[in-house]
């Protein structure tokens, strides 16, 4: 158990920076979820941190040692292969405790700490099968336990779920976060599946170009991004964005066109106002937090009338889809709301819930 | 690599670990590849070279002769005929044996897949025995005085044939059993090569109404290029320069007329005792075949960007 | 990709597997003559083989009495008995057997750490290396020999050392033939490994032999079955190279032995010759009886790979 410390850390190939300069700080104990698009930088940082990739700037540190030239065996590390990299001509003993064989740890030493490993990932059964005879589920427990043995200082993950169906996906989802639990170690865990970062993490950061845009807990990056693509990237459906203007008429009120116009919420008054007459301003704002309007609104709510485009039913919900002036939007419904194409429907915009955005520099404001 | 930032003294300590280790992996992967390199620069590349300095001398290796002896060969027509022979032989029998082998390949193929294993199995046969040991039942098939194929043309009113006796006979003799041997390597490759065309391709172009020839020319053929140039290639090499078989049928015979590159030079070079003669000889074959390589090699490049 | 199915039957329409109509007429038409050349082409490749063998069952009386060469009429084991009771032949067959099996050795010791480089590691001209290896397998033993000749006869000039007509000269030469080929399939079948298992082995702490040794060469195992029954029946087939080193009939291993000293003059025992060359061929034939796959594996490797 051990913090991980990425300070001012690039990595370049040939001409092309990768990840061009990520400071974090994880504690000890702490899941971590790198997130963001292909092409991010994610998976290039977490190879970093095992020594796979060569450091071209900055330092990673693990525990209080630099390890920046460390190879990754002496690291105290294990990792986790989206493709789980197991070698399919070993048992799964063998599998498991190979690293361990190769540093010629005792025999009783290995044994305990496979049986331990495999009653935490409930693989007893499976021990002396070979990878090709296990199911895809199976096989990531195997990988698991391969890294679980090695009592490591830092857990790492690339993708370990990308390769499962997605049943699969919510399952295991929840064998790791138990297994978390269990064996609390520091875990840096790479995925570009917001809903994994999000019901994971401890503190998520999301990535995109090579650089951080925000770290935070699911939550907080939930209701305060700081930037557009943070918004528009956690969250599925994923946020709208409305191009608009503030106006003032009475009160502070948010104009999409000449039919709607929202008011903004009484204590966000004093924060926009200093905005009226700013060019290129965007209104965020969630599916979820614009539903079919009930005969008595909620505090907060406001109405207004759309005709619907097309209709998704969900089971749970019905996924509703409208044009404002040209814009595609996406609201959450009710079933029996009467969500339908062509429909006009009542909905109502929750406007506490609402983001202002400078569609110039993509930040929140 | 830029350089790393100044760092804690565990480092300094190891020494810029990681950078070492990438290094000593070079010498390492070098030094794994140094037999195979001693193995090629010694026994194939020196001796590939050593022969050209070996063609200009005189019989007796002690006097530089320069082109004297490719003087002295293309004087000769029976060198002419031994280039021209080289090429027929080669053309011809690798076109048949890459024609049978693609046939063939589809026959097998179109059998359900328990049979297939039994008939790749059966068809095969002739590449595994050592072509010395096959080319000399031929020899006995053919043989003046007693050979089956002779006996089978009299019961049926056809008039015997001087298989090895005549030249032209020869000639296809020796083409026969070099398709023989060598038609079920081309079976092989191409049957691998048949499975991995996607059968949809197939059921789209039976809905488009392309009949079995259109199928095999529009989609068989261009999934199956690269294949075909690869065999093809190897196969002029090889045949162009075999020696086993014409050896042991003819052994160049009758009167020289069925000699190609491999067994005159061995004639010249070890038989007759005239080395540089021989390395002459054989040096010839090199443009012939470094020219079809390029073309070839070629060939595969562009198809492989296409891909 | 146009429009309207040529078939009138309404299965092939809807799409469903058609249960009666032209795709099954056709396709049972195509397996009919594909039997038929099948059977063709069988007994063109089975001939030379049967023949041999009932050849090797003749006495010398009954192939002379020129009878129906098809059939033998009374079949005898004399022919095999002559042989293996003859110290030359088995001479022979010792020679090949050990030549063979060294050169495996070699060419096994060469290729695989070889291969290994050149698949995963990128070192100095590995790129050059991997295309001289595959040219190599272009430049023909015919072309070769010559020049060889010459040098270990300039060799045993000047060490005194006696090379020529050694069989054991041999296994310096015939890793010429068996080692481009075998290095290049095993690039194909390390190459095809995933580069995570790599990975997964570095962070499990191995150094670049271990993984040679704990993990490529297992799970390669089947392509190096492949390139071993390669290198085996290669150096056993070999003909030219013998032919130009070795004279002597103790040093000849069986391709030449076969050829040069069993046909004697213009008396051809053809029975035992036919016996000869089927005992010849019997080691090759029983790999590959035993271990087809394997052997096709080694073929069809090579090839797909380039």
């Amino acid at each position: 158990m051990a913090q991980v410390n990425l300070r001012r850390l690039v990595k370049t190939y040939d001409d092309t920076p990768a990840v061009r300069g990520i400071d974090l700080d994880i504690p000890d104990k702490e899941f971590v979820v790198l997130v963001g698009p292909s092409g991010c930088g994610k998976t290039t940082t977490l190879r970093m941190i095992a020594g796979l990739e060569d450091i071209t700037e900055g330092d990673v540190v693990i525990g209080d040692e630099v390890v920046n030239d460390v190879p990754p065996k002496d690291r105290n590390i294990a990792m986790v292969f989206q493709n789980y990299a197991l070698y399919p001509h070993m048992t799964v003993r063998e599998n498991m405790s190979f690293g361990l064989r190769l540093k010629k740890f005792p025999k009783d030493d290995i044994e305990r700490r496979v049986q331990n490993a495999a009653r935490i990932l409930d693989i007893g059964e499976l021990l002396e099968r070979k990878p090709k005879q296990l199911s895809g589920g199976q096989r990531q427990r195997v990988a698991m336990g391969r890294a679980i043995v090695r009592d490591p200082k830092v857990f790492l993950f690339d993708e370990p779920l990308s390769n499962l169906d997605a049943k699969l996906r919510v399952q295991m989802r929840t064998e790791i976060k138990k297994v978390h639990q269990k064996v609390r170690t520091t875990t840096v865990y790479v995925t570009h599946d917001q809903v994994e970062a999000m019901t994971l993490a401890d503190r998520v950061v999301v990535m995109n170009g090579g650089r951080i845009e925000q770290v935070g807990a699911p939550n907080e990056l939930y209701h305060s991004p700081v930037s557009k693509f943070v918004a528009g990237f956690i969250g599925s459906p994923a946020m709208n964005f409305l191009p608009c203007t503030l106006e003032e008429a009475g009160a502070l009120r948010v104009r999409l066109n000449e039919a709607i116009a929202l008011p903004v919420p009484q204590d966000r008054t004093a924060r926009y106002r200093p905005l009226l007459g700013k060019q290129d301003l965007q209104l965020g704002l969630r599916p979820e937090h614009i539903v079919d309007a009930r005969a008595q609104l909620e505090p907060g709510q406001h109405a207004f009338e759309a005709t619907i485009d097309v209709a998704e039913p969900m089971g749970m919900e019905t996924l509703a889809y409208f044009q404002v002036n040209g814009v595609d939007v996406c609201a959450r419904v009710h079933p029996n709301a009467g969500a339908a194409a062509g429909a006009r429907l009542r909905l109502a915009a929750d406007m506490s819930c609402m983001h202002l955005i400078d569609g110039a520099t993509g930040r929140v404001l | 690599m830029a350089a790393v930032l100044p760092s804690s003294k565990a480092a300094a300590v190891r020494g810029g670990g990681l950078r070492r280790f990438a290094r000593r992996k070079s010498t390492i992967a070098f030094l794994m590849a140094l037999p195979l390199i001693a193995l090629i620069g010694g026994l194939v590349v020196y001796p590939a070279l050593y022969s050209v300095h070996l063609a200009t001398l005189n019989k007796s290796m002690e006097r530089f002769v320069g082109f004297g002896n490719f003087e002295f060969l293309f004087k000769r027509d029976l060198f002419w005929m031994v280039v021209k022979q080289s090429c027929i032989f080669a053309i011809s029998a690798v076109l048949f044996k890459a024609l049978i082998g693609f046939c063939v390949a589809h026959f097998v193929h179109n059998v359900p897949a328990k049979g297939q294993r039994k008939w790749r199995g059966m068809l095969l046969i002739p590449w595994v025995i050592p072509p010395a040991m096959s080319t000399l039942a031929w020899f006995w098939l053919f043989d003046p005085s007693y050979s089956a194929f002779n006996w089978i043309f009299e019961r049926i009113g056809l008039p015997s044939v001087t298989w090895l006796g005549d030249p032209n006979w020869a000639r296809f003799a020796v083409i026969l059993v070099n398709v023989w041997y060598g038609a079920p390597f081309f079976l092989i490759m191409y049957l691998a090569a048949l499975k991995s065309v996607p059968e949809q391709l197939y059921e789209a172009a039976a809905i488009d109404g392309a009949s079995w020839w259109q199928k095999i020319w529009y989609v068989t053929l261009p999934m199956m290029r690269n294949i075909i140039s690869i065999t093809v290639l190897f196969s002029l090499i090889v045949t162009f320069a075999n020696f086993d078989i014409v050896r042991i049928l003819t052994s160049g015979g009758p009167i020289d007329q069925t000699h190609i590159f491999a067994t005159w030079a061995f004639k010249l070079g070890i038989e007759g005792n005239d080395i540089p003669l021989g390395a002459s000889v054989s040096l010839f074959m090199f443009p012939i075949l470094a020219i079809a390589a390029v073309f070839i090699l070629r060939d595969i490049n562009r198809r492989g960007n296409e891909a | 990709m146009s429009s309207v199915p040529q078939a009138s039957s309404p299965e092939v329409l809807t799409g469903t597997p058609a249960r009666s109509g032209s795709m099954k007429e056709d396709r049972r038409r195509a397996l009919y003559w594909s039997y038929f050349f099948l059977v063709l082409f069988a007994v063109f490749f089975l001939t030379p083989p049967i023949y041999m063998l009932i050849t090797s069952l003749k006495s010398s009386a009954e192939i002379g009495a020129i009878t129906n060469p098809w059939f033998v009429y009374h079949p005898t084991l004399d022919n095999y008995t002559a042989l293996l009771g003859s110290e030359q032949y088995l001479t022979f067959f010792k020679n090949s057997a050990v030549v063979s099996v060294v050169v495996v050795i070699i060419t096994m010791l060469i290729s695989i750490p070889a291969a290994f480089a050149l698949a995963r590691m990128k070192f100095w001209g590995s790129a050059t290396l991997g295309m001289g290896v595959f040219l190599t397998y272009l430049i023909p033993e015919t072309l070769l020999f010559i020049p060889l000749f010459k040098i270990f006869a300039w060799v045993q000039d000047l060490t005194g050392i006696e090379v020529m007509n050694h069989y054991w000269v041999l296994m310096f030469i015939y890793p010429t033939l068996t080692v481009p080929f075998c290095t290049w399939i095993m690039i194909g079948y390390f190459a095809s490994i995933p580069k995570e298992l790599d990975e997964a082995a570095l962070i499990d702490g191995a150094g670049y032999l271990q993984m040679l040794t704990k993990i490529f060469i297992p799970v390669a195992l089947p392509g190096i079955i492949a390139a071993t029954i390669f290198a085996f029946t290669v150096s056993w087939a070999d003909f030219l190279y013998p032919m130009a080193f070795t004279t002597s009939a103790d040093q000849l291993v069986l391709p030449a032995g076969i050829v040069t000293i069993l046909i004697r003059g213009d008396v051809y025992a053809w029975g035992q010759i036919m016996a000869a060359c089927l005992l010849g061929a019997l080691p090759p034939l029983l790999i590959y009886a035993f271990l087809m796959d394997y052997y096709i594996a080694g073929l069809t490797a090579g090839a797909t790979k380039g």
